[in-house]
């Protein structure tokens, strides 16, 4: 299973040195590996569908208990075979689509990457694991929503987007670990042994709120749901495969995921038939005011995410069942949609419904899958629609006698417009007359409308065979949400009872809908006057508000006067020195510890306080400088007396360099001017010698506070016998904390560069000058 | 304001702080010394003879823009932290040369690990006060 994960992030990085040549002549190659993971993911079918889960555990962290856990059951196989199948067409599709594209090589990175992450996500069974690929899925999403970074507008929405499910991920990452705390274990499949103590803690509330948090984001409900249609804004393959089959279904596994484990009580419940119900309805509704093919299909995938929230939240058998297959006729009949809307828009140069007509005549088989989608997102009888509508009734119906009635009517409600909606972007853009400005198009390459009508006709088949799909696939998938057996069989059939004529109700009045609602301009702008109190025009006044807190903040603290930082940091530093003395009680300072004044020591401090006298005077700036370098060496004395050697060495070299480095500096600078005022001068010396005097308390009151040698006495036994060396500073350095040093040089490497090249580019434009 | 004493004195000052450095380098693991402190020194000798003889004349006795030494040091460093894993150790442990080596003594990965340490630094300071001094105004 590993390898699975491991191939798509390899050929995302191969793709960097041998770009140019995947744009060309290997290009062919790039549908390869999902086709791969696909054909390994179907040989896990029948044994699945046997009742088998595998494991795979390989070391990582094991000293924090983040552990490579890995578990294939049910409910991560239908997520594979989504990641790897439909990625398999999208991959064919977009090799089409964005032929000649300038950044291809990088498209298909992002898209290998996104692939991996979202494998790992769903075959994850660490917690921790699982929110390292939940936030790579969100990185990898922000950058394909971006793709087209020459246009505002993407990068507006990639950095929306980004904002929201990153916020997401941080509520997230706090209710994980608070779960893993509160069970004791970070492995999900322990997790459901630890359910009673977690839901009887009394952090249970926090927890699934956090968890909740996390979900809705990334599967964009109420109120978040607004940076899915902003992620239009990316190639169609993307928003075929991200945002309406897979990653937005990220927060709908978690749910699953943890369905067993935190379901079952009243807030559970509520909340998620609240949110869901509320999310479902909404944005059906939403969906009939648009003319755009993609902000359509946009607002019925957050419909249909609503669905399957509302459904995990009933949390009856029924529902969960009704969940595991609408996952899978969702993302049929959605992907098929999109990718069609994508040719259309490929060929015609439009998504405007109001303008597409009649184009089944030159777009045959295109306006076939679409059809059949369409039909499917209906709920034809003898479509997989229909059946998953079946069970969404069904679950609706078998819930609390005084509940059935509400769910009921939001749930056909719900459906009636999303038919409507369907019929809008499956059939409404083929059926008609032709208009004459399209009647030269030609369908384009295979490798795109084949994968959509795969996909279109696969919601046929498993229509009429669902018995097949349901005990091979989906009824395990069920099995692991719900943890037991939820004796499904899924049959073409019911008999005639009042789900059946639900159904019927809806289709009925679905058609009714979509030939009494006209879409047009005047109807989108009279939805958008609702913009003003949406969720998404306060998000963007908080986020703009928060920019310019910052901004004043960050000039007042960062002004750009070396002179104002000295001030600030040391004022700072004298208010946490001052509080902490004061509350560590009254100073004694005990001077019988004190050894006595030697003359060499005597006679370095008067040399110090002379060069202190004229450093403070002078009013040469070369006088300065030397006079603090006669400071730095008479420290280094200092050392020397009380045999710090290593101190002492390393200061004077450094004192030696700083002094020439100060001379190189100051040999370009304008002749000495003096800008403070005699009241600053004063202001300053306070502050100056406040914290000289705070230090030299510290330095007495270090004498008679008793001397922990815990560690001093670690390095001293163990530096011969771990390091084999007698220089326990150097060793320090070099080997018991070697990592350290390692990244300080790197910082060392990167100030470096940064003089270089700030320099170097302050040459050159002076150069063009 | 070239001194033709200073010129004379870097010709033989140049090569014996440099020596002197080294040594500082290898002695590091027993007695005072250390990559840090030997690198700084290593740089103070070329400073001294960019003082002497322009920072172009010294330009030229390192042949290459002292920026390079930055990765090669810091190459040196990641590859004696990453050694001990390819002997199934975890990194960083201190791996040693059984048989003493004439006058240095024993060798050990921590003894790259300074050598690391000591290239970067030459880098730095020579990157940083080179630059400045070199850019015309």
């Amino acid at each position: 299973m590993l390898f699975t994960i491991l191939l798509g992030l390899i050929s995302s990085i191969l793709l960097i040195p041998f770009g140019k040549r995947f744009k060309s002549s290997w290009s062919i190659l790039l549908p390869f590996v999902p086709t791969v993971l696909f054909i390994y993911y179907l040989g896990y079918i029948p044994k699945v569908a046997s009742g088998l889960t595998y494991f795979q555990e390989i070391n990582w962290v094991p000293s924090l208990g983040v552990n490579f856990n890995l578990k294939l059951d049910g409910l991560s196989l239908l997520f594979c075979l989504l990641i790897t199948g439909i990625g398999t067409g999208i991959f064919f599709y977009a090799r089409t689509y964005l032929k000649g594209h300038p950044y291809f090589d990088r498209f298909f990175g992002y898209l290998y990457l996104f692939m991996s992450a979202m494998l790992g996500l769903v075959l994850s069974d660490n917690i921790l694991l699982l929110f390292i690929f939940w936030e790579l899925t969100s990185i990898s999403s922000f950058f394909l929503i971006g793709f087209n970074n020459d246009q505002e507008a993407s990068r507006k929405s990639a950095m929306t987007a980004l904002t929201i499910t990153g916020m997401g991920g941080f509520f997230l990452l706090a209710g994980l670990i608070l779960i893993g705390n509160v069970a004791g274990t970070f492995k999900i499949s322990e997790l459901i042994e630890y359910r009673d103590v977690i839901l009887n803690h009394p952090q249970y509330p926090l927890i699934l709120g956090l968890i909740f948090l996390g979900a809705f984001t990334k599967s964009a409900q109420f109120p978040f749901h607004f940076w899915l249609p902003g992620a239009m804004k990316a190639p169609t393959p993307v928003s075929a495969y991200l945002h309406s089959a897979t990653m937005v279904k990220a927060g709908i596994y978690l749910l699953a995921r943890f369905f067993p484990v935190l379901s079952g009580t009243d807030l559970w419940t509520y909340t998620l038939m609240g949110i869901g119900g509320f999310t479902m309805l909404y944005s059906a509704i939403h969906s009939l005011f648009r003319i755009d093919l993609k902000s359509i299909l946009a607002f019925t995938t957050i419909s249909a995410l609503g669905m399957l929230v509302f459904l995990l939240g009933i949390g009856t058998k029924q529902a969960v069942i009704a969940a595991s297959v609408f996952i899978l006729v969702h993302a049929l009949y959605k992907a098929t949609l999109f990718l069609v809307t994508g040719i259309v828009d490929h060929e015609t140069g439009t998504r405007d419904i109001t303008r597409l007509s009649g184009l089944k005549k030159v777009l045959g088989p295109v306006a076939l899958a679409a059809g059949l989608a369409a039909l499917s997102s209906a709920g034809l009888p003898s479509t997989f629609g229909f059946i998953g509508k079946d069970l969404i009734y069904e679950a609706t119906l078998h819930v609390e006698s005084h509940w059935i009635l509400i769910l009921t009517v939001i749930a056909v409600a719900t459906n009636i417009c999303l038919v409507a909606a369907g019929f809008m972007a499956g059939f409404k853009p083929f059926i008609g007359s032709l208009p004459q400005e399209f009647e030269k198009l030609h369908l384009p390459y295979k490798s795109m409308w084949i994968p959509p009508l795969i996909l279109g006709g696969l919601g046929l088949i498993f229509g009429l065979f669902p018995g097949f799909i349901g005990n091979y696939l989906s009824y395990q998938t069920a099995n692991s949400i719900y943890a037991g057996d939820t004796e499904m069989h899924l049959a073409i059939w019911h008999g005639f009872n009042t789900v059946l004529i639900l159904s019927l109700v809806t289709l009925a009045a679905g058609t009714f809908l979509y030939f009494i609602n006209k879409p047009s301009a005047e109807k989108v702008g009279f939805i958008e006057k609702f913009e003003k109190i949406s969720p998404q025009q306060i998000f963007t006044g908080y986020a703009n508000d928060i920019v310019k807190f910052s901004e004043r903040f960050t000039n007042f603290f960062h002004n750009g006067y070396l002179r104002s930082y000295h001030m600030k940091i040391i004022l700072f530093a004298e208010g946490l020195l001052i509080y902490k003395l004061w509350q560590s009680g009254p100073i004694k300072i005990v001077f019988d510890n004190l050894t006595p004044l030697t003359i060499y020591e005597v006679a370095v401090v008067i040399i110090l306080l002379g060069a202190l006298l004229i450093v403070v005077s002078t009013p040469s700036r070369l006088t300065s400088v030397v006079a603090m370098s006669v400071i730095g060496y008479c420290i280094c004395l200092m050392y020397v007396f009380y045999s710090a050697p290593d101190l002492a060495m390393t200061q004077f070299t450094i004192d030696t360099l700083s002094t020439v480095l100060f001379v190189l500096v100051l040999y370009k600078l304008p002749s000495f001017l003096n800008l403070a005022s005699a009241r600053e001068r004063y202001r300053d010396s306070i502050v100056a010698l406040g914290f000289g005097a705070i230090l030299s308390i510290i330095a007495l009151k270090v004498l008679y506070e008793p001397i922990k040698t815990e560690t001093s006495d670690f390095y001293g036994e163990n530096a011969y016998i771990l390091a084999k060396g007698k220089n326990v500073v150097n060793l320090i350095l070099a080997d018991f904390r070697g990592i350290d040093t390692m990244f300080e040089t790197v910082v060392l490497g990167i100030a470096a560069l940064g003089v270089y090249s700030l320099l170097k580019l302050r040459l050159k434009s002076s150069e063009k000058e | 304001m070239r001194s033709i004493i200073l010129q004379t004195a870097t010709r033989y000052l140049l090569p014996i702080l440099l020596l002197f450095s080294f040594f500082l380098l290898l002695r590091g693991h027993y007695y005072p010394g250390g990559g840090f402190v030997g690198g700084l020194v290593a740089s103070i000798a070329f400073v001294l003879h960019s003082f002497a003889n322009g920072t172009e004349a010294t330009m030229k006795i390192l042949k290459r823009k002292p920026l390079s030494l930055i990765p090669v040091g810091l190459g040196i460093s990641a590859v004696s932290v990453v050694l001990p894993t390819f002997f199934g150790l975890p990194p960083m442990t201190g791996l040693w040369w059984e048989e003493k080596v004439p006058v240095i003594g024993m060798i050990g990965s921590a003894l790259f690990f300074d050598l690391g340490v000591y290239l970067v630094v030459i880098g730095v300071v020579l990157t940083i006060l080179f630059t400045i001094s070199l850019t015309k105004d």
